[in-house]
């Protein structure tokens, strides 16, 4: 038997082990599995290194989505933009429901060597109908390109040819409820 | 006329909480019994009036009244009527109705049941609800009013969501809510302790089963969001680390650190102070886990029930409630004097370390899921925490966790030695040896550490229950006898440990599992895990509110048939939408999971077929760990009620846990 002094120690210390076995091991998840969200233009502009794992988000750039085989097994292909940017993306497995064309998604995965194509290993598309990910609406909100005081975000097909203000005067003429 | 019933009612809930707040939570004071009386009568009263609000709604969904803006929004005409019942709380206002009327559930409850509580603590503890739900009733009432109409009402509905047209809408919500409004009464309880300045033996003994309940409603309502979104998903996706999945994990595991702290204070009056901050901590996670996701600050990808515009009133209410009751906490707390005194390696030892276990996961989990909104908010930076974070940082910590939960129910109270525990083990660590080494020579390490991790915990589980029975030592008629009279609390312990390592061995096994894609011809086939998939035809097959497409795939092994397939993709014409139904085929040890992806202009069709080794175990025991919980509530004592009443021919060593 112990007396509670002693009780309270051994507690203090189990919790103190424990707790910093957790610091210890979030620290080093932290340094090697953080994954950045980058938008189509940051990609360009900061260039990540060929298999660094990010998250890539934005819109589907519509016409742009090809499906091919290699090796009899099929993939998809298709370009993400932000509406100043856009980089193709190459994914082999099935497509969530919802992603669709002129939608938003979020891609993880890693640019190619040649740092031409980004090669997504999880396409994430909400399970709602109308989904913008906070992550890309905030890209979309700082390329520009899209106020949400407006309704829902433009025809991404239109968004390289537009200004923000054209987009913004098409807005105000027909807003959507 | 029914809706605008509905909205009166929901308005009279709202005014009899406050009510129930006030007359609960200051009643005791005035010493009389009217008013100690009317506490219990306030919370059914509120019940009933939520009741009739929730009926309102749904008969406004049944009936399609396209003027409730929530049923023009998220329902339409030609929707089944299942899911024109279901889809009333597939959104955001309408579940939070559904929430409402949970909370308000749990005061009716303790009203009906808690006779045996001392009436002041009872009605402040109906206080504390009632203080609780006039918040979030008036939450509902103003800003995301379900019944709110609109004029001229639209000819159509917009549709349920076709994702969640699905059975699992009618199922999951329900009992996690169930799950996570239930720790309220733990919180009530700890509040009202607090308030009243008494922590003791009985007061564990009444706190226990409430959390028990609501513990095995989360359990089974994570159970099922795990299963939905596995057979939904596609390709067999069962738990991602998601915010809105990590959210519900917290209050789970500080829900099954209180059940464990619950045990030493009721049988040794020690952890009191720790017990009621847990209390505190496994119903403010819940409240944060539910509306942050909706608040819209962390961003799901399998939320459905969001509204961004709301986040100022909700952060102002969980900051209410969370912070009052810590600053309580704060100021209360050293009064609880703490007794019973025990060695390190004891029964109470081990829940303590079971304890810190599970609170330093918690800390983990929340960290990871806190961190990117935070740093987003302070830095601007956008940052994700994903599932290679947390398989990393807290999957480690569920080893020692593991290796001690085996132990744990073996040591007796008081004090204890580790060795005569482990001796009783023996066996169960050769069997996770043997795992171990195989799997580890066949190159798997993960599931080999996993599977025997696992199979470690189902053999402390047979070994409690067979230590109990003390099998093999005395004749088998006379265990068979024993195993009928242990007490239900450790019987329901030792299922809980048994569910949980069996849902242990699945999550491990799952990471063993195959899969394919590849596109099909009729008449092709592809070879996978010693199966040979072929696809025979595509036919059109059309149902209530869309049209789908079957795919036939037959099955065979070494050339004999043996099972045909039938994976779809449901087009749904309202919504413009095209889901996969995936076609799963399981014989309770392995699923085989087949998904029609698409079809091409040439006629072929793409699949993705997977194998699931010990797929179905997840779900097995998560139910297991939900039925032990059930077990252990109809444990004599909980029937029997207050200690004040316990009878003599019940000596005290019978109810161990």
């Amino acid at each position: 038997m112990m007396t509670r002094k002693q009780r309270r120690l051994w507690i203090v210390i189990a919790c103190g082990i424990g707790l910093s076995t957790a610091v210890a091991l979030m620290l080093v998840a932290f340094s090697s599995s953080l994954s950045y969200f980058l938008s189509p233009r940051q990609v360009l502009l900061k260039h990540p290194a060929p298999g660094d794992v990010f998250r890539l988000g934005g819109v589907v750039q519509v016409g742009t989505v090809v499906k091919a085989q290699r090796g009899g097994h099929p993939y998809t292909k298709f370009r993400v933009t932000d509406g100043q940017a856009s980089i193709p993306v190459i994914y082999t497995g099935i497509l969530p429901d919802l992603f669709r064309q002129g939608q938003g998604v979020v891609t993880i995965g890693s640019m190619a060597p040649g740092d031409k194509e980004f090669v997504a290993d999880m396409v994430l598309a909400k399970h709602g109908a109308s989904y913008m990910p906070a992550d890309v609406e905030q890209a979309l909100k700082k390329a520009g390109k899209w106020n949400p005081k407006f309704g829902p975000p433009p025809n991404a097909a239109t968004w390289n040819d537009k200004t923000p203000k054209q987009i913004e005067a098409a807005n105000q003429r027909n807003p959507v409820q | 006329m029914i809706p605008t019933l509905g909205h009166f009612a929901l308005a009279l809930g709202f005014a009899i909480a406050v009510a129930q707040a006030a007359i609960g939570l200051f009643g005791p004071n005035l010493r009389d019994a009217a008013v100690l009386r009317a506490a219990p009568a306030l919370a059914i009263g509120q019940f009933v009036a939520l009741v009739a609000s929730f009926a309102a709604l749904i008969w406004a969904g049944v009936v399609s009244d396209f003027t409730v803006r929530n049923v023009a929004d998220f329902s339409s005409s030609t929707t089944p009527l299942f899911y024109r019942i279901t889809g009333t709380w597939g959104n955001h206002d309408g579940s939070m109705l559904l929430w409402c009327l949970i909370l308000s559930l749990c005061g009716a409850v303790v009203a009906g049941f808690g006779r045996t509580i001392p009436t002041s603590l009872r009605s402040r503890v109906l206080g504390v609800l009632g203080l609780v739900s006039g918040g979030f009733l008036l939450f509902t009432l103003t800003v995301s009013n379900p019944f709110a109409r609109i004029w001229p009402p639209p000819m159509h509905g917009a549709g349920v969501n076709p994702i969640l047209q699905d059975p699992g809408l009618a199922v999951h919500p329900p009992i996690l809510y169930t799950g996570y409004v239930g720790f309220s009464i733990a919180f009530a309880f700890a509040v009202a302790a607090l308030i009243e300045g008494r922590v003791d033996a009985a007061w564990g003994r009444w706190v226990r089963p409430w959390t028990i309940v609501s513990w095995c409603f989360l359990t089974a309502g994570i159970t099922f969001g795990s299963l939905w979104s596995y057979y939904t998903l596609g390709w067999g996706g069962f738990w991602f680390w998601d915010p809105v999945e990590n959210v519900a994990l917290l209050p789970w595991l500080t829900g099954t650190a209180l059940i464990h702290s619950a045990i030493v204070v009721e049988k040794r009056e020690a952890l009191k102070t720790w017990s009621v901050l847990l209390a505190i901590a496994t119903f403010s996670l819940s409240l944060a886990g539910t509306f942050l996701v909706r608040s819209g600050l962390l961003n799901s990808v399998h939320s459905f029930a969001v509204s961004p515009n709301q986040g100022l009133f909700i952060l102002a209410l969980l900051g209410l409630t969370i912070g009052g009751s810590l600053l309580l906490f704060a100021i209360r707390a050293p009064t609880l004097a703490t007794t019973g005194i025990f060695a390190p390696v004891s029964r109470e030892g081990a829940l303590i370390l079971n304890n810190i276990f599970l609170c330093v996961i918690a800390v983990v989990v929340f960290t990871g899921t806190m961190y990117p909104p935070f740093v987003n908010l302070l830095f601007g930076i956008q940052i994700s925490v994903g599932a290679p974070f947390f398989n990393q940082a807290a999957l480690p910590l569920t080893a020692p966790l593991i290796l001690a939960m085996a132990v744990g129910p073996l040591l007796p109270w008081k004090r204890g030695a580790i060795g005569p525990a482990l001796v009783k083990l023996w066996y169960g660590a050769v069997v996770g040896f043997v795992i171990l080494s195989i799997f580890l020579l066949r190159g798997h390490a993960i599931a080999a550490l996993g599977l025997a991790g696992g199979a470690w915990v189902v053999c402390g589980a047979l070994v409690d229950l067979a230590e109990r029975i003390r099998l093999f030592r005395i004749p088998v008629s006379q265990s068979v006898n024993r195993l009928f009279n242990i007490p239900r609390a450790a019987l329901g312990a030792a299922f809980g440990h048994l569910g949980f390592g069996i849902a242990v061995l699945g999550i491990a096994g799952m990471t063993l599992q195959i899969h394919t894609i590849t596109v099909l011809h009729p008449g092709q086939g592809v070879d996978l895990g010693g199966y040979r998939w072929t696809l025979e035809r595509v036919y059109d097959a059309p149902g209530p509110d869309y049209a789908a497409r079957v795919a036939v795939v037959d099955v065979t092994r070494h050339g004999k048939q043996v099972m045909t397939m039938r994976p779809e993709r449901r087009f749904f014409t309202a919504e413009h939408v095209t889901t996969e139904h995936a076609a799963i085929s399981t014989n309770g040890i392995w699923d085989m999971f087949a998904t029609f992806a698409d079809e091409d202009k040439s006629g072929g069709a793409e699949f993705r077929f997977n194998i699931h080794p010990l797929a179905p175990e997840i779900w097995l025991g998560g139910l297991i760990m939900a039925l032990g919980g059930g077990i252990s509530l109809s444990d004599r004592r909980f029937r029997v009620g207050a200690p004040a009443k316990r009878r003599l021919r019940k000596p005290q060593g019978m109810a161990e846990v």
